[in-house]
């Protein structure tokens, strides 16, 4: 509703042509100007970059098809392709088996500890994918991993009992990592549904497991499927896990593959085209995501539907107490657990025992080798540089957004949400295609990285920025100039203090995730700018993985610290809503 | 010359008129109010008069100095006026003290000065025992107040109002309409008050203007918008009202299956020819057992045809005999009659409003 007023605007100018023009523009409107450069920077220039490389000519620049024919012209790239779209469905699939019964025990029964299941998902969370791999290789390595040497010590059999060096083993930890999605979709959907829905069912003689079957479940299908859309899309351009765990097993995956070209012979014309799919297939199914859960007339998007009361199960409640536990213990506690006495091993191949104990591994990464000490600090600051980077930018669009300052204002939060459906491997190769090459040559410099960085999570910022705005009353803002201050003033005085919280959020929503980030970094990094997550990548290829280990723990408690300081500081749903 | 004019104001949005032409001149130191259904455009007219909306036509002055104009518009924080919210808009981050005192603070006051007048408007609105508190603390009345005393301790050259007690549960907004006034007495303010509840506009305003459809249907005192409404919308909007149409056939108008005799109306009214609207407040009609004596006035044979007790008033459905239609009549508790009931019907001709 409100209009722009501006004095400026209103002195009767003489002077002709381009001056006066720029002397009418208004500081919102400079201001508009301003951030749609950053925005293209960050957006369109990669994307658009992506777009053009996949159709040049390597060295040249000529215009071609060739890329396109050598992407998809081998049958090892196309089954790459297919391998990836099955990892997808098979870890929704999991994760649906993991997250339904639980995100059903926490909305709609009396289950007791809810708070355990809670910790569990939360768990998963703080670890990130490839971490939860090498847990899991210390744990179910064929050779050294103690399951299986316990299995042959027990059964005295030759072969492993699991082995994750394959398709399952991948399957198995990206399900252990991304089934919160589907918890806390799931658990948004249930928590909107009314318990007369399931009285009205019940009254008519409808048992129990009938209802919830029957009524409770399809109801909340649309959040399930949400859910698992992100759950596959997350899949398909995860890096870390694919990497780890894929490679060795001789399992071609579309983001291995990409890094592969990237390899040599070095074919990023050819990676670009290759990332069409990854960027089709994500455009469209959040599309169909939207579609889904904006659809009207269904019950679970009507608001709080009246009442709930928590439903009898009687000793079942025992068993799904259980089955939180075991998600958790293979999420988190099972992995975590053996990370951490890894850690602490000279080799983790001698077992645990007094003689095995050791500090070698940290006092290596902290402070002997400089590659380690560069990479946690190279982590730390480029995080740091672009959540704080990431949140200004947001911050300014999402005021001039809902204050409706400038005409075409809408364009600037498309800009910022885009990213959303970029995945973070694909829009790190549009980086490298846009400033790696001369004119502007960033290649292994910080900047390209951070710069990826605030592109990657600027969604997020823009989320959270936008939601703390529209929670502002722009009556307390009018309410400041009316009594004769200006948007400054009001903007000092007011807005800022409100949206304290907001800018906490913010600021850890994207640095925590940033400060663990691979998919991004692993195009873009330079011999002098290595974060912690691909110098763990190159140690696991190495083999090291006690030193590995360590500095898994590191980023374990870091990340653990951040969170509890994002719980302090903002509240409980931090990290846990489903609108981002 | 008049404190505050507007001239011919309309606010375009699209194609939608949201003000249409709206022409309004408020003296110093007069208590106006916008009243109308919602949508009706006066928010729209208030926040044009503020400086956060500028009028595609027309324009506003303050005594002759123009503020606001389709190609210019001076922004709200240099018109030297102050409004209160729907919302209150209460500072949050800020304690009573603080919030009463923002304004000041931008007038570059003494901090000594601050303190003095701060405290003072707080004994004025009875706040001044919670000017530590911060507004979470308050109740919805409290906060009202202390919107109220924020925005009068900068004594603005106008104060807006925008629905200020919609908020508000019924007890409080009765208490806070007089509170209003009372304000309004003790300092003079020129003040432009939107509502959408008529009682809240008769309590507190000098004038009102209604408006419907981003028009101005009337601008008069409580009383004559009361008793002489100047349009359908004015008359059934304020306060309750049957509308009837008569038609003048000689010496008395025809109503649908009653006649009335011409000589008793208004002379205004009696003037006219053709059919007429006439609009009868239910408090002017009045029954009478069937056969009783009539004082000279006008009646008609009619029946009961509902009623309900409102504890202060019955109220009566009542269809004169050879009529379609049934008239709402508002009598006292002591006047009992069943449904079904052959009573007199008495019109008061002289105050019928011809529309």
């Amino acid at each position: 509703m409100t209009d722009n007023v501006s004095p400026i605007a209103a002195r009767g100018d003489e002077s002709p042509g381009l001056v006066r023009r720029l002397r009418n523009l208004e500081p919102s409107n400079l201001l508009w100007i301003l951030l749609f450069g950053v925005l293209v920077v960050l957006v369109v220039g990669p994307i658009g970059f992506l777009l053009k490389v996949s159709f040049q000519e390597g060295g040249n620049g000529a215009f071609t098809f060739d890329n396109y024919i050598e992407a998809y012209g081998r049958w090892r790239y196309l089954q790459a392709l297919i391998n990836s779209c099955l990892l997808g469905a098979c870890t929704a699939a999991l994760s649906v088996v993991f997250a339904v019964p639980m995100a059903w025990a926490v909305s709609r029964t009396n289950m007791p500890a809810k708070w355990f299941a809670w910790a569990s998902v939360l768990g998963a969370f703080i670890l990130p994918p490839y971490l939860t791999s090498i847990g899991w290789i210390l744990i179910a390595g064929p050779n050294s991993g103690w399951l299986n040497e316990g299995w042959r010590w027990v059964t005295g059999a030759e072969a492993p009992l699991f082995n994750i060096y394959s398709f399952f083993g991948m399957v198995l930890m990206i399900a252990l990592n991304a089934f919160p999605f589907i918890f806390l979709f799931t658990k948004a959907g249930l928590d909107m549904i009314s318990t007369e829905m399931e009285e009205a069912a019940a009254i008519l003689g409808s048992p129990t497991w009938y209802t919830s079957l029957r009524i409770t479940l399809p109801l909340v299908w649309p959040s399930i499927l949400g859910g698992i859309i992100i759950v596959f899309l997350e899949s398909i351009a995860l890096f870390g896990v694919p990497a780890i765990l894929g490679i060795p097993a001789r399992i071609n995956l579309v983001t291995t593959q990409l890094f592969q070209f990237f390899g040599y012979p070095f074919k990023m014309e050819v990676a670009a085209a290759y990332a069409m799919p990854l960027l089709l297939i994500t455009v469209s199914l959040i599309y169909v995501q939207r579609l889904l859960l904006n659809r009207k007339g269904f019950v679970t998007q009507t608001g709080k539907g009246g009442e709930r009361r928590e439903l009898e199960i009687g000793r079942w409640k025992w068993a799904l107490l259980a089955w939180c536990g075991f998600v958790g213990a293979l999420a988190m506690y099972l992995p975590g657990y053996t990370m951490v006495v890894a850690s602490f091993s000279e080799a983790w191949g001698k077992g645990l025992s007094f003689s095995n104990l050791t500090l070698a591994n940290y006092y290596d990464i902290l402070f002997v080798s400089r590659l380690t000490q560069e990479a946690i600090v190279n982590s730390f600051y480029f995080a740091g540089v672009a959540a704080f980077c990431a949140l200004g930018l947001a911050l300014c669009v999402a005021y001039i957004v809902t204050r409706g300052l400038v005409p075409f204002a809408n364009v600037l939060a498309f800009l910022c949400m885009a990213p959303f459906v970029i995945p973070g491997i694909v829009l790190a190769i549009g980086f490298y295609a846009a400033y790696a090459p001369p004119p502007l040559s960033l290649y292994g410099t910080s900047a390209i990285i951070i710069v990826a960085f605030i592109a990657r999570f600027l969604p997020i910022s823009y989320g959270t920025a936008a939601a703390g705005m529209r929670s502002i009353n722009p009556e307390m803002e009018e309410a400041v100039r009316v009594l004769g201050g200006g948007r400054l003033t009001a903007i000092r005085h007011v807005v800022a203090p409100l949206l304290k919280k907001t800018l906490f959020a913010g600021f850890l929503l994207v640095f925590i995730p940033a400060t663990r980030e691979l998919s991004a970094a692993i195009f873009l990094v330079g011999p002098n700018s290595r974060v912690m997550s691909v110098l763990i990548f190159d140690m696991t290829e190495e083999g090291r993985f006690e030193a590995v280990a360590a500095i898994g723990c590191i980023i374990l408690v870091t990340t653990t610290f951040f969170v509890w300081l994002g719980f302090k500081l903002v509240g409980r749903d931090f990290m846990m809503r489903t609108n981002h | 010359m008049a404190k505050l004019d507007l001239n011919g104001i309309s606010k375009l949005y699209g194609e939608a008129r949201a003000v249409d032409n709206v022409n309004l001149s408020i003296e110093e130191g007069e208590f106006v109010s916008l009243l109308g259904p919602s949508g009706c455009g006066k928010t729209t007219t208030l926040r044009m008069i503020a400086g956060f909306i500028r009028p595609s036509s027309g324009t506003i002055t303050m005594q002759g100095r123009e503020l606001s104009s389709a190609s210019t518009s001076l922004p709200p924080e240099r018109r030297d006026m102050s409004m209160i919210f729907q919302s209150y808009a209460i500072w949050p981050n800020m304690t009573v003290a603080q919030n009463v005192g923002f304004g000041l603070k931008l007038r570059k006051m003494s901090k000594s000065e601050i303190d003095r007048q701060v405290m003072d408007i707080l004994r004025v609105t009875r706040m001044d025992h919670l000017a530590e508190r911060y507004p979470a603390e308050l109740s919805g009345g409290q906060q009202q107040r202390v919107a109220l005393a924020r925005a009068i301790v900068v004594k603005p050259g106008v104060l807006l109002l925008d629905e200020p007690l919609s908020n508000l549960d019924a007890n409080l907004r009765e208490e806070m309409r007089f509170e209003i006034r009372r304000l309004h007495d003790e300092f003079g303010i020129t003040t432009v008050y939107v509502t959408h509840d008529q009682g809240e506009a008769m309590v507190a305003s000098d004038r009102i203007a209604v408006m419907n459809a981003g028009r101005i249907e009337q601008i008069d005192s409580p009383f004559d918008l009361y008793n002489k409404p100047r349009s359908h919308f004015v008359a059934g909007f304020i306060g309750r009202t049957n509308l009837i149409t008569g038609r003048r056939v000689n010496g008395h108008f025809e109503f649908d299956g009653f006649n009335l005799d011409a000589g008793g109306f208004d002379p205004d009214a009696a003037m006219r020819t053709g059919e007429v609207d006439f609009s009868v407040r239910p408090q002017l009609l009045r029954i009478l057992p069937a056969g009783a004596a009539t004082a000279g006035h006008s009646t008609v044979q009619a029946v009961v045809a509902e009623r309900s007790y409102l504890g202060e008033n019955w109220d009566y459905l009542v269809r004169p005999v050879g009529s379609e239609r049934a008239l709402r009549v508002s009598a006292l508790p002591a006047d009992r009659h069943e449904v079904g009931a052959n009573v007199l019907l008495e019109f008061d001709t002289r105050q019928m409003v011809a529309l």
